[in-house]
């Protein structure tokens, strides 16, 4: 069967970005995939503009308590001012983020900052530090495998949540250690416990100090010898990372799970193994893989078109991409993210989103089939999210933490989204479609499988009382099925 | 043998209903009806972390006293056990259940290398891994998988909630998580679900995600339904607290009085992540725990089923020996559970209270782990195979 552009363009942009967008639904079938790639990276190539969420009120407050002398006038309820400040920015950059997704043009750049944060995940209540971790995965995420990695590696965010502060000569925290191999490199069972031990000494001394600036200290630093992965001498953490990077096993372990992500869950051996040797030789660029991907002529290939199940965050922006909507108040998009269990910027744990049929459970999925009803207005979000006990993120209190001792969470009704769907942006593409051919034509822009037998179901419910209440009503349906969960 | 008149109806429906079905759905449960006698677990997690020292209270120990100056709860104001500990005061109806043989209490329960981050150590608890394992499978779900093996409704295991948690989560099968039975089945009842779920051919193989996601509408659909359905067959006339987890509680108990085959109940209560100003909110949660929980076994008691269901109670960790500067307490480790059912063969104080003299950076140290006390529900209380489901062979504990 002969695949249309049109399909191909769909896909390649549910997989490279967040969907298509409603104002390129007439200009998917006019180009070859080849060139929507080549834009698509276009738009993604600049440098990306710094995200800050944090206020002038919260920048002067947070540089007080980095001075510390000032720090010592600041009284217990002025310092858990200032973290509850944080924890609300942090929620700030989240949907600042999320609205990223939705409206750039930078598809490729925002998806691979997506991945990239999903890969390295962590988890850090400091705004600043979240701040300047996410700007690593944005501006690194299209280019050098080995910057990225360093850059993580010595991001305050990545220091605190995995322990390096407490990482001494003499007293060694393996955690870092530990998962930059196991999660962020090389995979489970491709080194040994001694290895982790001696890398872990290596990395003693990489701190970071409050502002989020990488520190090494010499003075907790263990510069003896050591051996790590066959390599022998007084090795530093930039030499593991090296000794990592000249393993093709961390190749092919990146490179399976960006086939993986971006792909197809199933993996195709010859073909990831073939991509891992030229991943290596290119000195790991990611921007040159990518477009190896997106450019083949298997990725357009029926078996990958349609595989993936999309992630709670593809799901929520990949709505509001193809029907642009105002949201009165944004938090019910945190409690979807919640209650569907992708929160941006707050994985799991240091493995990240397992993803897949994992997203799927039937609270997850039935909310997910009454979501376009919620953003049409017809529908209440009375579903309650977990509480969060994790506002202390594990970390010892000086002080400057706290948690109020009453209820975090509302515990009733979260009421409707009031969502202004700009309707008028999404029919006119439809402007030319006949009326009997318009159920095809949506169902055609929406899906990425084949679904005859909804089309039963839509005929029989939809509102055909004018032709735009026909467009609205058809699309709602045919967004709250199990097809659409697909990309 | 002769098929009781209600039975004979689920049946019936159930026969009509899988014409229309799928093939994935047709294979038959051969367990679907529950005999009488049919244990239950009810899971009763505390979330935030539970200072128990505070919970189960040393109260003839000076260290206790002298690490929490303001924060330790005086002998007189305890609701005494035995001569050397007591209750939490807003404890009264678990003292009853201990003075009655009713309860256990299993003190320094934990594993090794205790993470102190709440959701790694939640995760710990619910996946069963160890502490340097990240498994995205929950005990209770590959409990399930194992009970659920091409059944058509995963019902054994019900989350009391509107999102499921990792603990309910198996490699082939996912719990339901069900607030409350009509909304949920007022949800799957859209005419719209219905139609397309009635419409769906099943034309690909199973491994498909399409397929997949239709397999798990429809195990919604029907789960939501059976669920309802039992929920009304023998509905609790007792009087509940009206608090989500008195209401909680008293839908489990609608349920364990219904013919429905579920096995393992999972209900949370939070948040006990007390840094600041811990005795006002530990007790405004006990105080909710209490009532919901007296109305319960009361409810058991008076309808012959205390035997039948083991509730027990845990949290991801307990609190630091020491309290701090805001009348609070910070993350700690080890941890205290309490075991309650009419069928305990090991009642009361099960070992011994935590030492305050051997403490690990300010830390209790764990004695007991808690994949011991899983193990043995599991192989004692429900006759799984727990080595299985736990990837791991646990200690067997004697207070079932």
């Amino acid at each position: 069967m002969e695949i249309s552009n049109q399909l191909k363009n769909q896909h390649l942009m549910w997989r490279a970005g967040f969907g298509p967008a409603a104002e390129q639904l007439n200009d998917l079938d006019k180009y070859s995939p080849a060139k929507y790639f080549k834009a698509l990276a276009k738009a993604s190539a600049n440098e990306p503009v710094y995200i800050n969420v944090a206020s002038n009120n919260l920048i002067s407050a947070f540089e007080n308590l980095q001075d510390a002398g000032k720090r010592k006038n600041l009284d217990e309820m002025q310092r858990r001012e200032i973290n509850r400040m944080m924890q609300a920015a942090v929620k700030d950059l989240n949907l600042y983020w999320l609205k990223e997704m939705i409206s750039t043009g930078a598809q490729l750049r925002e998806k691979m900052a997506f991945f990239w944060h999903g890969h390295f995940a962590t988890r850090e209540r400091n705004i600043f530090h979240t701040q300047l971790l996410l700007q690593v995965f944005r501006k690194h995420g299209l280019g050098s495998f080995r910057n990225l990695l360093k850059e993580v590696s010595q991001s305050a965010a990545m220091i605190n949540f995995l322990n390096n502060q407490q990482n001494r000569k003499g007293h060694p925290n393996e955690n870092f250690a530990r998962e930059v191999m196991e999660l962020f490199t090389l995979g489970r069972g491709n080194y040994t416990e001694t290895d982790i031990k001696e890398a872990a000494r290596a990395f003693t001394g990489w701190t970071a100090n409050g502002t989020g600036d990488f520190v090494f200290r010499n003075n907790f630093h263990d510069d003896g010898n050591k051996t790590v992965l066959g390599k022998s001498g007084r090795l530093t953490g930039d030499d593991i990372l090296n000794i990592i990077l000249e393993n093709r096993q961390t190749s092919r372990f990146i490179v399976q799970k960006i086939y993986c992500f971006f792909v197809n869950d199933i993996v195709d051996d010859k073909l990831v193994n073939q991509l891992a040797d030229k991943f290596y030789n290119s000195n790991y660029d990611i921007g040159n893989l990518m477009e190896t991907i997106f450019t083949s002529d298997w990725f357009y290939s029926m078996k990958n078109i349609g595989a993936r199940i999309k992630s709670p965050v593809e799901l929520l922006a990949g709505i509001q991409r193809m029907i642009p909507m105002t949201l009165e108040n944004d938090t019910p998009l945190l409690n979807l993210q919640k209650i569907l269990g992708q929160q941006l910027l707050y994985p799991p744990n240091v493995a990240g989103w397992p993803g897949g049929k994992a997203w799927i459970d039937s609270s997850t999925l039935m909310m997910r089939l009454r979501i376009p009803q919620m953003f049409n207005d017809k529908d209440e979000l009375n579903v309650a999210p977990k509480q969060d006990d994790d506002t202390m993120m594990g970390q010892k209190t000086d002080g400057t933490a706290a948690v109020p001792g009453k209820e975090v969470m509302p515990k009733k009704r979260y009421g409707a989204i009031n969502a202004k769907i700009n309707w008028a942006q999404y029919t006119i593409s439809y402007d030319k479609v006949k009326r009997e051919n318009l159920l095809d034509n949506i169902r055609n822009n929406l899906f990425q499988v084949n679904a005859s037998n909804v089309e039963i179901t839509v005929n029989k419910d939809v509102d055909a009382s004018s032709r735009e209440a026909f467009i609205k009503s058809a699309t709602i349906q045919l967004m709250s099925t199990p097809e659409y969960q697909l990309c | 043998m002769l098929i009781k008149r209600k039975e004979f109806l689920q049946i019936g429906s159930l026969a009509t209903a899988s014409f229309m079905m799928p093939k994935f759905l047709k294979a038959f449960e051969s367990n679907a009806f529950v005999p009488a006698g049919n244990k239950v677990v009810v899971v009763l997690q505390l979330s935030g972390g539970n200072d128990g020292l505070n919970t189960v209270i040393p109260v003839r120990n000076d260290i206790y006293y002298r690490s929490r100056p303001s924060l330790g709860i005086k002998m007189q104001q305890a609701a005494t056990l035995t001569d050397e500990v007591a209750l939490n005061p807003a404890l009264s109806a678990f003292k009853t259940l201990y003075d009655e043989g009713n309860m256990a209490i299993l003190n320094n329960v934990g594993y090794p290398n205790p993470d102190r981050s709440h959701f790694r150590s939640m995760d710990i608890w619910h996946s069963a891994s160890k502490s340097n394992e990240y498994w995205n499978t929950g005990w209770v779900g590959r409990y399930l998988d194992a009970q659920c093996s091409g059944c058509d409704r995963p019902t054994q295991a019900l989350e009391v909630d509107d999102v499921l948690s990792l603990a309910l989560k198996g490699e082939q099968a996912n719990a339901i998580a069900v607030k409350d039975p009509r909304r949920l089945y007022g949800t799957s009842n859209e005419k719209f679900f219905k139609d397309i779920m009635k419409n769906h051919k099943a034309d690909h193989h199973d491994e498909e995600p399409i397929d997949y996601l239709y397999k798990t509408m429809s195990q919604t659909l029907s789960s939501a339904d059976y669920i309802f359905k039992q929920s009304r067959l023998h509905p609790t006339g007792a009087t509940y607290p009206n608090t989500d987890l008195g209401n909680g509680f008293k839908t489990i108990a609608s349920l364990i009085f219904s013919e429905i085959n579920t096995k393992v109940y999972y209900i949370s209560l939070g948040s006990f992540d007390t840094h600041v100003g811990q005795e006002a909110q530990q007790t405004r949660l006990f105080t909710q725990m209490n009532e919901a929980v007296k109305a319960f076994t009361d409810d058991l008691k008076k309808n012959g089923r205390m035997q039948d269901v083991l509730l027990f109670t845990f949290s991801e960790f307990g609190r630091r020996v020491t309290q701090n500067a805001s009348n609070g307490t910070d993350h700690g480790t080890a941890n205290n559970m309490f075991l309650i059912s009419g069928g305990l063969k090991q009642k009361g104080m099960l070992n011994a209270m935590p030492d305050l003299t051997d403490l690990n950076e300010g830390d209790l140290k764990y004695k007991v782990d808690f994949k011991d006390v899983y193990a043995t529900i599991l192989s004692k209380w429900l006759t799984a195979d727990a080595d299985k489901i736990l990837s791991g062979h646990y200690n067997m504990l004697d207070f079932i």
